[in-house]
């Protein structure tokens, strides 16, 4: 009962206050904090209670929905799906205190909207029915949708026209082919199931295979996002407002590259193998394109954007590296990303509740008026340029010891992504915290007592795991395992399909 | 000896973490306690290490807990001390708590006094972690720490524009030599399977990695020490960093953190004596640094400049030793410049304490008898870095030029004598400049109050100026090598690969000293019939002769222009260009182009097209219903 508890808790505060609450803005914010803080500890229940180290999936329930169609309400989480629970709940529940003052218009739908995405999301890494998690990855889509449309900025309906057309698209291709694979499935493998984990072990190949992974993972690319399907997330970013922001960096980029290790990978392991080159050049290209990008835009939540890009490169590139290093840093990295954008993107949120401004040149000199919240600032960046010893570096080094150990010179690529990373966000908080101040800001007042609270577990949480990653890394330990075994026996025969010709091209060696 | 060593860096973290949390309501102005009583105690751990040390074969390696361990990819945090690192640690907190005493005096009514302590903390933790690191990873964490400790302390008056710029240039010219600072790592953990030293060290001995590789790992760790340790090309940094407090230069862009490159050098010497070309690049390019960078400290007005670019090329030189493999001779010069280049930046500080926080040299002069204390002890210090006998520098620079000529390579050597001399040279005119003369070339305000400095800034200075005056005699040749002595055990192996034996001194010993000696007192004197006898305003009319000449060594050779036009601009630039040309005009364009299709296809139905975006929902959810249902029954009917 547990997960089930877990997923419609935000729901459940969201009817509560559509009911008793219309119009008494205090009563609703605090039920909706409430809420998202209940849920948070149920979820750190629960992983207080999971066992690590076993790649099966606990916590499940499992009941026959729609019969005649084989559709089940199975929900379960291995560690993968409950570290990402948990990033969720917490971001939830930061997003909401990050918030409390900034939305001044139908708050009410406003705060319902993040609690039912906070539900969508849950569905989303618990499910183990592929109906199941169709549905709510298409539920979170509509308050994501009405987030940046309604409360967003200027060009906010462009931006979420342009998020919609793009996730849709997705979507679209998702469907095509669960169906197909369902259909394909009961043709041959006997009955008709949505059924995840049976469906992982249907091994599917051929025509059916190379289509359907390709149908998913152009839906998941755009998700995720990677190069060059990217260009709706500068746009929703920086219309979004912060709490849509954080979310969305911290959370709804991540179930892209979940479906990519359940279903890409989980459904077709041969194919992800033929992939893997094409996938980790893209991934290169994503680090330092997106990196190269940042280094130019006015904008600081532009910047924040398309830094995700470069980041997110950074995780498929070390999940389709299939070494052990590559995909368990590749997990980390999703935690560590959520944890320290989510951050970023809160700061610039506070900084824009004064200022009303995102440009860059409108700054200066900050850290005089706020010195608190240039300090935070600072420890975000740092941890954002992968500062050992925050959380940044762990995922990074790893993901390029995995790459490393595949070819060397996407690892070196990728390194120079880093260097970039450094330049961007160094000149960008030179410009916006140091140099001379702007007069119309000396009278800002600093972070308040309740900005601060908000931002101490994500401070926390980006030192824990810089110091301290083996707590995480524990927990994906048995499912990396697992994916490494489903794709172990494709690695020898297809590992190298491309591989001869671009290392005669750069020169490299194995 | 593992029960207490862990709290040498732990000591100044936990000072860090008060002073940060509780410096700016509660400690305040008495923010430097915490930091200097920790620092002490680090200190005097630090010597009882070093004396249980001492003969020791094997290090005191202590692991403190699991930081990475990811299938075979397993990295303790755990720490080590042998002799190297004893001698590190000696040299971090001692010269550490002498810098954190002055910065007392220094940065006193500061608005920024808890912070800076912090930071100096911070940074001190950062440098111990590098030194004690028992595997390359921990010590790129604590190299990583230290470069963010010196981002924030130079860029510490972070409203001035240029010091805003500096740290931020300092941070992205380190990252550039860490770009190849982690790969070298990657490459040692896949080819060796480990990142600790000892199991590193063991594996290259036995011949586990070929030349090759052996040659690429050395040149990738080379590649992050001359960001670190500011050489050719990437010591453009170096200079820029001295916008931040003196004692932040003296401490961190002198004594400790600038030589973390050598350190890392002599720590890999297994590595390198393995991979002999690599030896010839270190040497190579230390030799170059080492004259190159004396060239331009000719020509700066400014007297902290003067040392910067001093300090690239005393970081030369000890290249220039590793290149040649007579490690603890590196070391030998690293201790002794730590001693004497902090002494004269400290004294620097001093002077421009006592002169209102003039930098500009063309605005001292005369002040040996206004401020004798910082007087005497620059002057100790001035004598040091030129290598006069009986100096510390004198006998750190003659054994890394004697190991050079015995070596064979004669150009190392003839180099490092021209440099010796340039050094001299400007070192001499620096002094003469500022502390000879008939009058201060000041305002009457400022030479009004100019003013020898409080006892915690003048202490440290005596402190340092004895250590620079008899630091040399632990390194004398021969059998009377103290220092080398204690270092043998860490360098052994190393040394046996290059098949060097201990050292007798012979003739030409005296003859090479003889001959440093009589160069370093050419310079001076011609500094002396330069900026003293001033035959005839002799400075401007030389800088009349040669005015192109002049004016590139005075603009740095125009490096940092030359960067700025191609890196920094092509990134820039190049960067503009995509965003618009292709992010915005291709991929946005066809996705634009797609919504316009569809817009164009709606005309016909434009009734339905409402502009609210709830009835596009609508209609794409039906759409997508109508699909659903579509496929489901054509499969399952």
């Amino acid at each position: 009962m547990m997960l089930t508890i877990l997923t419609f808790l935000p729901v459940a505060g969201a009817l509560l206050m559509l009911i008793f609450m219309r119009g008494r803005p205090n009563a609703y914010k605090m039920t909706a904090l409430v809420t998202t803080i209940i849920t948070f500890a149920v979820s750190l229940y629960i992983a207080a209670q999971f066992t690590t180290g076993d790649a099966s999936f606990q916590f499940q329930e499992d009941h026959s929905w729609i019969g005649n169609l084989g559709i089940h309400y199975h929900v379960g989480v291995d560690g993968i799906s409950l570290l990402l629970v948990l990033l969720t709940t917490l971001l939830s529940m930061v997003a909401i205190l990050g918030t409390w003052n900034s939305i001044k218009d139908r708050g009410l739908a406003f705060f319902i909207s993040l609690l039912v995405l906070e539900t969508g999301m849950i569905g989303v890494f618990v499910s183990m029915d592929l109906f199941l998690f169709y549905l709510f990855w298409e539920i979170q889509l509509i308050p994501m949708y009405f987030i940046i449309g309604i409360w967003g900025g200027a060009r906010r309906v462009y931006a979420a026209i342009k998020f919609f057309l793009y996730t849709f698209a997705g979507s679209v291709l998702m469907l095509v082919a669960i169906l197909a694979i369902v259909w394909w499935y009961s043709r041959h493998g006997g009955f008709l199931t949505f059924d995840i984990l049976t469906l992982q072990k249907a091994g599917f190949n051929g025509t059916i295979a190379l289509w359907s992974f390709a149908a998913f993972f152009v839906a998941f690319a755009i998700k995720v996002p990677m190069f060059p399907v990217h260009t709706w997330l500068p746009d929703a970013h920086t219309e979004a407002p912060t709490a849509g922001s954080v979310i969305l960096a911290g959370v709804l980029l991540k179930m892209g590259v979940y479906g990519m290790i359940r279903f890409c990978i989980g459904f077709f392991p041969e194919v992800a193998v033929r992939a893997m080159m094409p996938v980790v050049i893209l991934s290169v290209i994503a680090i330092v394109y997106g990196a190269a990008m940042s280094l130019i835009q006015p904008d600081m939540k532009r910047l924040v954007a398309y830094s995700s890009v470069s980041h997110m490169g950074f995780v498929t590139l070390g999940l389709f590296t299939f070494t052990v290093q590559g995909v368990q840093g590749a997990i980390l990295q999703m935690v560590s990303h959520g944890i320290l954008t989510g951050a970023l993107f809160m700061m610039v949120g506070f900084f824009y509740d004064r200022t009303h401004t995102r440009l860059i040149k409108d700054y200066g000199g900050m850290a005089r008026p706020m010195p608190v919240a240039a300090a935070f600032f600072s420890l975000f960046v740092l941890g954002s340029l992968g500062l050992p010893g925050l959380a940044g570096f762990v995922g990074e080094f790893l993901i390029l010891v995995g790459s490393f150990q595949y070819y060397k010179v996407f690892a070196a690529v990728a390194s120079i992504g880093i260097i970039i990373g450094a330049a961007y966000l160094l000149w960008m908080y030179q410009r916006t915290m140091f140099q001379q101040a702007n007069e119309k800001w000396l009278s800002l007042k600093d972070l308040n007592a309740r900005e601060i609270v908000t931002l101490v577990p994500l401070v926390g949480m980006a030192i824990w795991i810089g110091i301290y990653p083996h707590t995480f890394l524990n927990m994906v330990d048995a499912p990396a395992q697992n994916i490494l075994t489903q794709v172990q026996p494709y690695l020898a025969q297809h590992g190298d399909g491309l591989v001869r010709m671009v290392s005669a091209l750069f020169g490299g060696a194995k | 000896m593992e029960s207490y060593i862990w709290l040498i860096p732990v000591l100044p973290l936990a000072a860090f973490i008060l002073t940060i949390i509780f410096g700016r309501w509660w400690i305040k102005e008495q923010a430097h306690w915490l930091p200097i009583l920790a620092m002490a105690a680090s200190f005097g751990l630090s010597i009882a290490a070093f004396v249980q040390i001492r003969g020791a074969e094997e290090p005191v390696i202590l692991n403190l807990f699991k930081w990475f361990s990811v299938g075979s990819f397993q990295v303790p945090f755990g720490l080590q001390v042998d002799q190297l690192t004893s001698i590190m640690l000696l040299v971090v907190t001692g010269v550490g708590l002498l810098i954190f005493i002055y910065s007392k005096g220094y940065m006193h009514g500061d608005p920024g006094y808890y912070r800076f302590f912090a930071y100096l903390s911070l940074f001190a933790f950062s440098m111990l972690m590098l030194v004690m690191a028992n595997n390359y990873l921990l010590l790129y964490f604590g190299w990583e720490a230290v470069g963010l400790c010196s981002y924030y302390l130079i860029g510490f008056f972070y409203h001035k524009p240029e010091a805003a710029a500096a740290g931020k240039k300092a941070f992205i010219v380190n990252r550039v030599g860490d770009f190849g600072f982690g790969l070298g790592v990657m490459l040692i953990f896949v080819t060796f399977g480990t990142l600790d030293y000892t199991g590193v060290f063991e594996a290259v001995g036995q011949g586990q990695a070929s030349n090759g590789i052996l040659l690429a790992i050395a040149l990738l760790l080379f590649m992050g020490a001359m960001g670190k340790s500011a050489q050719f090309p990437l010591h453009v940094w170096l200079p820029d960093a001295m916008e931040g407090p003196t004692p932040v230069s003296a401490l961190i862009h002198a004594a400790t953190m600038v030589t973390a490159g050598v350190y890392m050098v002599a720590r890999s010497s297994v590595i390198f004596a393995h991979a002999p070309t690599a030896m010839w690049v270190v040497g190579g390019i230390g030799a170059f640094t080492a004259l190159f960078a004396s060239f331009i400290g000719i020509a700066q007005k400014d007297i902290k400049k003067v040392l910067a670019y001093s300090t690239v090329s005393q970081l030369g030189y000890m290249f220039m030793a590793l290149g040649v493999g007579a490690w603890s001779a590196a070391i030998f010069h690293l201790m002794a410049h730590a001693f004497f280049k902090a002494l004269l930046f400290l004294g620097a500080g001093s002077v421009i304490h006592s002169m209102s926080g003039e930098q500009d040299m063309g605005r001292m002069g005369a002040l040996a008898r206004r401020i004798p204390a910082t007087w005497i002890t620059f002057m100790a210090g001035g004598l040091a870095l030129s290598g006069i006998f009986p100096f510390a520098g004198f006998w750190s620079k003659d054994e890394i030029l004697g190991a050079t000529f015995k070596e064979g390579v004669y150009i190392m050597w003839g180099v490092g004598i021209l440099a010796a001399f340039i050094t001299a040279f400007y070192t001499f005119r620096m002094i003469f400049v500022t502390f000879w003369g008939k009058e201060t070339r000041s305002d009457e305000a400022t030479v009004k109050h100019i003013h020898e400095s409080p006892k915690a800034m003048t202490v440290p200075l005596i402190i340092l100026a004895i250590a620079s005056t008899l630091g040399g005699f632990l390194g004398m040749p021969g059998q009377l090598n103290v220092l080398g002595k204690f270092l043998e055990p860490v360098f052994a192996v190393a040394d046996e690969v290059l098949g060097r034996e201990a050292e007798r001194i012979v003739t030409m010993d005296v003859v090479l000293m003889a001959i440093s000696v009589g160069v370093a007192l050419l310079g001076i004197t011609m500094a002396w019939y330069v900026y003293v006898r001033r035959a005839a305003d002799l400075p401007e009319k030389l800088g009349a002769r040669f005015g192109i000449a002049y004016k590139i060594v005075y603009n740095k050779f125009y490096i940092d222009e030359f960067y700025a036009a191609t890196f920094v601009r092509a990134a820039v630039d190049g960067s503009r260009w995509v965003w618009k040309h292709f992010d915005e005009l291709i991929i946005d364009g066809a996705v634009n182009g797609m919504g316009w299709l569809w817009q164009r296809g709606g005309t016909a139905v434009r009734p339905i097209q409402t502009g609210r975006v709830q009835n596009y929902m609508l209609g794409i959810f039906a759409g997508l219903f109508v699909v659903m249902t579509v496929i489901v029954v054509v499969m399952f009917a």
